[in-house]
């Protein structure tokens, strides 16, 4: 059995007469305990995917299960065991932090000392304010609250829509951190996000864009998959570097990359030493020129560009 | 020579209460530059940018903006800037055009002007098909594209970009960031926050801030020659966890 399930799941919005694609045939298998991760850009589908699996929207076809219940039919039961942290914070803002994690856990008909060790290493950090009003608190506070409020009442599942959007490159590490412990509680983990680095934590991904999946694999598997050699180029002005190589007809597609450009040439014999003469002749200097692995986001965009 | 700053800080501050937001910081931005001003939730970067686009009074210290001094001549500032933040930047029940219109009237820019820039704009983001639809229906990438354009419309000598790219594609943010380095290129100055670290690489300089101060200033490379590091990441989760202001 699948933790969760997806099976051809469409669904299209109408907005004024036009007709919004949101979603395509998705199909998807997600095994029990394992930290899922949904990569895509804002408005890729998503929102829609994770509200749709936590019955909270109904599909226009196709069906799917929630530990092996059906998302329609038994959608009670579904919402008893799973958690849900939305992308938009969604607490009590005038209850305090510890009057909103007693709420939820009223809700669920248990308590905060019955499932304590579960939210403990996350809740401890922001127990220290628990008298504080939770409109009050910072962006990372808030995501603490959100997860140990979305974990109270020891889901299997746990939806997770963008936690990480938004917050620092070290709060974002310290989430992953946890997420990762609580696997080891057994919990089936699908959590979405922009952040394409963030994919190589996930044991799975799937890669979204406009609705639909072009790639559900491991992360590993998905970066060995990748089959056109790529190439990091540096020289003094990147800038420049990037519009003439964008403008070179020997160029299949040319992205910055941090502090070099990620290429890919088009059937070009001795590419090292073409391309040096060609940014020689542009007058480059400290030209560098050297094969390199791709990344999630390398592959997502020779993914999106090929699909385009 | 002196070099031309467009943005001078001398100990600038921020008090609210007994909380010290900004903790006496000091830099210069010079023109042309693209300024990467980074630092974690809570470190003080909102509050400094307000200060330096004159939407809040120091509490104590100096800034000049564009040769304006920030708490005296704070509309000046004001008129002369552009700014665009990832939340608050076009009207959605606007068309492209009208938007256009808006921002342009705004500045006080004449038609003549404001037509002649729109179409320039909608040529070069080749949006010229979308431009009597409205904002609200535009992907997220495209509106960001063009709410950068419209910060630039009244050709103010200096931006401020506030978590422009934050949620947007990979492809399209590649593309913002060439409109940013194609602006610099054409002298403008821009300021720049983001969350993520590639693009802290495409700045000239960068700053990280920490608990209100500003604990590193340097080119990316520099930063990271600084720390032993081979990325801005490395630098930045350096620096950042030494915070001992982990929560406001």
């Amino acid at each position: 059995m699948f933790a969760i399930e997806a099976i051809g799941i469409s669904k299209s919005y109408r907005f004024k007469k036009q007709e919004v694609k949101a979603l395509h045939d998705i199909n998807l298998q997600i095994l029990q305990s394992e930290l899922f991760g949904l990569i895509g850009p804002d408005g890729s589908g998503k929102t829609s995917l994770i509200r749709i699996l936590n019955t909270l929207l109904l599909a226009d076809s196709g069906t799917g299960s929630v530990d092996g219940l059906d998302i329609v039919k038994d959608f009670e039961a579904i919402r008893r065991r799973v958690g849900y942290m939305p992308g938009r914070f969604s607490l009590y803002t005038d209850l305090t932090v510890e009057e909103n994690l007693q709420f939820f856990a009223s809700v669920f008909n248990t308590t905060i000392k019955e499932n304590y060790s579960l939210i403990k290493s996350i809740y401890q950090q922001i127990e220290p304010f628990k008298h504080r009003r939770a409109g009050q608190l910072s962006g990372g506070m808030k995501q603490k609250l959100a997860l140990s409020c979305a974990l109270i009442h020891r889901p299997s599942v746990l939806f997770l829509d963008e936690p990480t959007t938004g917050v620092d490159a070290v709060s974002r590490k310290e989430f992953w951190d946890m997420l990762k412990e609580l696997q080891a509680n057994e919990i089936t983990i699908l959590v979405s996000t922009p952040y394409m680095d963030e994919a190589a934590i996930c044991d799975r991904v799937a890669l979204i864009q406009d609705g639909s999946l072009f790639k559900v694999d491991k992360p590993t598997q998905i970066v060995d998959d990748f089959t056109p050699k790529l190439f990091g180029i540096r020289t003094k002005e990147m800038f420049r570097l990037i519009e003439d190589l964008k403008s070179w007809n020997s160029v299949h597609s040319c992205f910055a990359f941090g502090d070099s450009c990620h290429v890919i040439f088009k059937d070009l014999n001795n590419e090292v030493a073409a391309c040096k003469t060609y940014l020689m002749a542009k007058q480059h200097q400290d030209i560098e020129i050297f094969q390199i692995k791709a990344g999630i986001e390398d592959c997502f965009m020779y993914l999106m560009k090929k699909s385009a | 020579m002196p070099e031309n700053y467009l943005i001078e800080v001398n100990n600038l501050t921020k008090r609210f209460g007994a909380f010290t937001a900004v903790d006496s910081i000091s830099f210069n931005v010079r023109q042309g530059e693209i300024f990467g001003f980074l630092g974690a939730n809570g470190a003080g970067k909102t509050t400094a940018i307000k200060m330096l686009s004159g939407l809040l009074t120091p509490s104590s210290g100096d800034a000049k903006v564009i040769g304006f001094d920030v708490k005296t001549h704070a509309e000046k500032i004001k008129k002369n800037i552009g700014y665009m933040s990832q939340r608050f930047s076009l009207y959605e029940d606007l068309t492209v055009f009208e938007n256009m219109r808006f921002y342009g009237g705004i500045y006080g820019l004449r038609s003549i002007e404001i037509n002649t820039k729109a179409e320039e704009i909608l040529n070069v983001l080749n949006l010229l098909n979308e431009r009597n639809i409205l904002v609200k229906s535009l992907p997220l990438g495209w509106k960001q594209k063009l709410a950068f354009s419209i910060s630039i419309l009244h050709n103010p000598p200096l931006v401020f970009l506030d978590e422009p790219t934050g949620g947007v594609d990979p492809i399209t943010r590649r593309e913002f960031w060439e409109l940013i380095m194609e602006a610099a290129n054409r002298g403008t100055t821009l300021f720049v926050t983001t969350h993520y670290m590639d693009e802290a690489e495409y700045c000239n300089r960068v700053s990280i801030m920490v608990d209100g101060k500003i604990e590193a200033l340097g080119t990316p490379l520099e930063l990271r020659q600084q720390m032993g590091v081979t990325n801005m990441e490395a630098v930045f989760l350096s620096l950042a966890r030494k915070s001992s202001r982990s929560e406001l």
